[in-house]
């Protein structure tokens, strides 16, 4: 099987809910994920942020939805780490 | 517990707790003042039939409540659609099905229902007595001077909440708004309206 273990997403948010808020949705969205976020740039209204997922299987799908749910949205997937060990 | 767990994610995102207490306290105090001025319009004009001044003090309650329900549902959510379009804008995305987009059409309820309860409840708790006295239950004091009294009390226990949520001394914090209620009990008993 082929398995998504590490997602770093490039992603714009509101200043509320803050950053651990938004690492805290993105974690429940999967058992054993860990979730890392870091600012990059806070604007008036806005923040950028690095978004870095890992698990045993990331759904970068509900990754997505989790962030978008909060009001954030996805900018770029900077970096996918795949294992196919197991095909 | 899920509803109202998101519930408290939604005031938290959008600081509604905040502009509920205000809120309450506002237009609390105006419902509990506006008892106290009923009831000694009462006591100064001359003796009135406790379900006479039921009837007129509950009346007032409900228009308080409709009027505080409606204003600040009006100006709430024009405040919210307001705060959202500038996010969106900011985003550049919509936000409508995202928490910002709930919360927008979801806070301003709250508070509504809020600012509309506020006053009603505390009319309710200062009018008891008369309720009372309409169910000719024995009362030890005058039915109008209890509720008088009523009032004065649950204008001290605002005065001492609002102390405690600015973190002030709520001893002077209820004094003083026990001054506010005696200033305008004292205004109504000198104009003998």
């Amino acid at each position: 099987m082929v398995a998504v273990k590490r997602v770093v997403l490039d992603v714009l948010k509101p200043h509320s809910p803050d950053i651990h808020a938004l690492a805290r949705t993105v974690a429940e969205q999967g058992a054993g994920w860990r979730v890392r976020i870091t600012v990059d740039e806070v604007d008036e209204k806005t923040e950028s942020v690095v978004v870095t997922v890992e698990g045993d299987d990331v759904v970068l799908d509900r990754v997505v939805e989790a962030i978008g749910s909060l009001g954030g949205s996805v900018h770029s997937i900077d970096e996918v780490e795949v294992d196919g060990s197991g095909v | 517990m899920q509803l109202l767990r998101d519930i408290g994610f939604l005031l938290h995102l959008t600081r509604g707790q905040r502009i509920a207490r205000r809120y309450f306290v506002t237009n609390g105090f105006d419902g509990a003042l506006t008892m106290l001025g009923l009831v000694m319009g009462f006591h100064v004009s001359g003796p009135v039939p406790p379900d006479v001044a039921l009837g007129a003090c509950v009346g007032t309650a409900i228009a308080l409540g409709v009027s505080g329900l409606t204003s600040a549902y009006v100006s709430e959510s024009a405040e919210r659609r307001r705060a959202l379009d500038e996010l969106q804008a900011a985003m550049m995305a919509d936000l409508g099905d995202s928490a910002h987009g709930r919360a927008a059409r979801l806070v301003p309820i709250l508070i509504a229902l809020v600012n509309g309860a506020a006053p009603v409840l505390l009319s309710l708790v200062i009018i008891s007595p008369l309720w009372l006295a309409a169910l000719n239950v024995e009362l030890p004091l005058d039915p109008i001077a209890a509720t008088i009294g009523l009032a004065f009390v649950v204008l001290f226990l605002l005065g001492v909440f609002i102390g405690m949520v600015s973190r002030t001394f709520w001893l002077w914090a209820g004094l003083r708004t026990l001054l506010v209620a005696a200033g305008t009990a004292l205004l109504i008993f000198l104009l003998g309206v």
